[in-house]
């Protein structure tokens, strides 16, 4: 009774920090029990929410995953940024310069640069000796590092190594149609193929396989070869007879300063009379607009769409309850709820309700994404599956936390527009 | 010093025909802390709206009121509501409890409008509040589980927890039997007693009325004293006012 006789005592001016931090927790404790009590109402109008944040959530991680689809078909053909073609010619004949010594020339540029990737890329022909009889391969030959530059898709085995470029017998890397015709023997078994070159028979170790496209129809007979091993092997005509680009991987911030140093100083190794060019084959080098800029368009817009939907059903069932609750509105503000305190305890209450909506929703995507069966239809497309894009769950869960603020404006001026007096009486 | 003091306040609305209704008329009043005032009128005489202007939900037409000794007018709606969150208690005849939620809920809902200890204390406190009441055995109960006479303890509880020092209770036994509703006044006039917070009672009940020290009676927005022993007579007549 002593301490109830104090209490009524003059009260001590309110620090407005407390004030503030008690406020805020305060009406987190009002936002949780109101959806605590109103669960059922509550989980029936966050169905939407939480459908439309798995949607936006799945939608923004399927295209960041048709990204890295279209960005590794990209990076096949013009190899990953920043690629740059390196040519030398005769600017009055038209005539590449020789091979042996543009090969030099780019090897001691890019070792002065320390650059670390650069390949050659060129094609020719071999015959082998395949069970079924003696066949005419068309030879893409490359340099090692190719295969990381253009992220070359293997159906089976592993790229060419620094072993592969020291091996007595050289090894190859086979289409697909070429593995069936030699039985699709096991790669761990070292399958060989014979290889018919100038200087006679040469068997080759396939040491991977590479997808044939389904329009060949069993035809496919590419092989990739290394450029060295190539020369080894293949005829003077057959080594007359390829042209090679020349390719440098250069990071993309410092490509554009790069470039003209290289064509200089290759120009100036191969000496007076040729012409070196230097440009970007990836798709990031085109130039002008994002070349992916109309698909994540378009992922954005039906993302923002679904959103808008699960906002519009938010705010009907938020409206719709307010009006239902003025009474206890008005309860709460006969007990000192200010007309803020009552706007930020109704937003809160639909941001807190759609956070956990989020949450939910997010990890719904993630399942949806990740489980093993979409993992594996994805991985027929990408080679490098992307981790589930954290981009894609902060913005599932950001833009759960802009619709329940967006939602719960509106009840929430409702909310403060209630009479104490009528609500009350209500 | 007047905790409440009124001088001459009005209160008057406009009717949708353009008529003006005087509700209040030129009332004047000052209430102490620690007092018991009991206000005794007919339907439609204005208690409701004097008792909502006593508690800052209402404001004057015309006339002035000071809340603890600041004049109305110089306080801004936000202080209103937190001062009379802090120094008001209603208790109002339909109970008004928060459906849905324990009686602990009810009564650490003002707390939950207060600042420091009493903020971070709310359970605690309600609880104790509750124990007062003699309801320490059904914190958990809901209002549907709780009889007429419980939910106004409840009511009591709530209004009391943030210890006001002034409680208004609006037809504080209207909703009860004679029987409940006199053990609900003796609970209420001992409580704030105890605490030591001004009590006014609006009541068309004499009974009610005459539990209080000083007496009232509003006829038609005119607030006039009355002789305790006119409240006494009319409630051993067993009249209602």
């Amino acid at each position: 009774m002593t301490v109830a006789r104090q209490r009524v005592e003059r009260p001590a001016r309110e620090n407005p920090f407390s004030r503030a931090a008690t406020a805020f927790v305060g009406s987190l404790v009002e936002a949780w029990s109101e959806l605590r009590v109103h669960r059922t109402r509550v989980l029936l109008s966050l169905i939407g929410v939480g459908v439309a944040v798995t949607a936006l959530t799945v939608v923004v991680a399927g295209g960041a995953i048709a990204t890295q689809v279209s960005t590794e078909q990209s990076e096949r053909y013009g190899g990953r940024p920043a690629m740059v073609a390196l040519n030398a010619y005769d600017p009055e004949s038209g005539q590449q310069a020789p091979t042996e010594a543009m090969t030099a020339a780019v090897r001691d540029v890019t070792e002065r640069y320390e650059i670390g990737y650069t390949s050659r890329n060129g094609y020719g022909e071999l015959s082998a000796q395949l069970p079924d009889g003696v066949s005419l391969l068309s030879v893409n030959l490359v340099d090692r590092a190719y295969g990381t530059m253009h992220r070359v898709p293997l159906e089976a085995g592993a790229w060419f190594s620094v072993y592969d470029e020291n091996r007595f017998a050289p090894a190859v890397i086979i289409s697909e149609d070429l593995w069936n015709r030699l039985g699709r023997a096991d790669l761990r078994t070292h399958p060989t193929v014979t290889l018919l070159g100038d200087g006679g028979p040469t068997t080759a170790v396939v040491i991977a396989v590479t997808a044939s496209p389904p329009e060949t129809m069993g035809q496919d007979t590419g092989v990739m070869l290394l450029v060295d091993d190539y020369e080894l092997l293949a005829s003077e005509t057959q080594r007359a007879n390829v042209y090679y680009n020349y390719e440098a991987w250069l990071p993309p911030e410092i490509a554009a300063d790069l470039m003209p140093l290289l064509q200089r100083d290759i120009a100036g190794a191969l000496g007076e009379g040729y012409m070196v060019d230097a440009y970007r084959t990836d798709y990031l080098g085109y130039g002008g607009e994002d070349p992916l800029l109309f698909l994540k368009l378009a992922v954005a817009g039906v993302a923002i769409l679904v959103l808008l939907l699960g906002a519009l059903g938010l705010v009907n069932i938020a409206l719709v309850t307010v009006r239902h609750r003025i009474r206890e509105i008005g309860i709460r503000r006969s007990f000192g709820a200010t007309a803020g305190r009552v706007f930020f305890a109704v937003m809160m209450e639909s941001v807190v309700a759609t956070v956990f909506a989020g949450l939910v929703g997010v990890l719904i995507a993630v399942l949806v994404v990740r489980n093993p069966i979409t993992t594996a239809w994805i991985d027929q497309y990408v080679e490098d599956v992307p981790a589930f894009p954290l981009d894609a769950a902060l913005i599932g869960l950001g833009a759960a936390t802009a619709v329940g603020a967006l939602a719960g404006v509106l009840p929430a001026l409702v909310a403060v527009r209630v009479k104490v007096i009528d609500a009350i009486r209500y | 010093m007047a905790f409440l003091h009124l001088e001459g306040v009005a209160k008057s609305v406009e009717l949708p025909d353009g008529e003006r209704l005087d509700i209040l008329k030129g009332v004047d009043l000052t209430v102490e802390v620690g007092e018991h005032v009991s206000v005794v009128g007919r339907s439609g005489s204005g208690k409701s709206t004097l008792l909502n202007i006593l508690g800052l939900i209402d404001a004057p037409t015309s006339g002035r009121l000071e809340f603890d000794g600041i004049p109305l007018e110089r306080l801004g709606n936000a202080d209103r509501d937190r001062r009379r969150g802090r120094d008001v208690g209603f208790i109002f005849q339909q109970f008004n409890l928060l459906a849905r939620r324990s009686a602990l809920e009810n009564v650490m809902t003002p707390l939950l409008y207060a600042s420091g200890r009493q903020f971070w204390r709310r359970e605690r406190l309600a609880t104790e509040m509750l124990e007062r009441v003699g309801l320490g055995g059904r914190l958990a109960s809901t209002p549907d589980q709780l009889s007429g006479g419980e939910q106004q303890r409840v009511a009591i509880a709530r209004a009391l927890v943030r210890g006001p020092r002034l409680i208004l209770a609006d037809e504080p036994t209207g909703a009860l039997d004679v029987e409940t509703g006199a053990s609900v006044m003796e609970l209420l006039d001992s409580v704030a007693e105890s605490t030591g917070a001004a009590l006014i009672t609006i009541t068309h009940d004499p009974n009610v009325a005459a539990l209080a020290r000083r007496h009232y009676r509003l006829d038609r927005g005119v607030l006039a004293p009355v002789d305790v022993n006119r409240v006494l007579a009319i409630a051993e007549s067993g009249v209602t006012l």
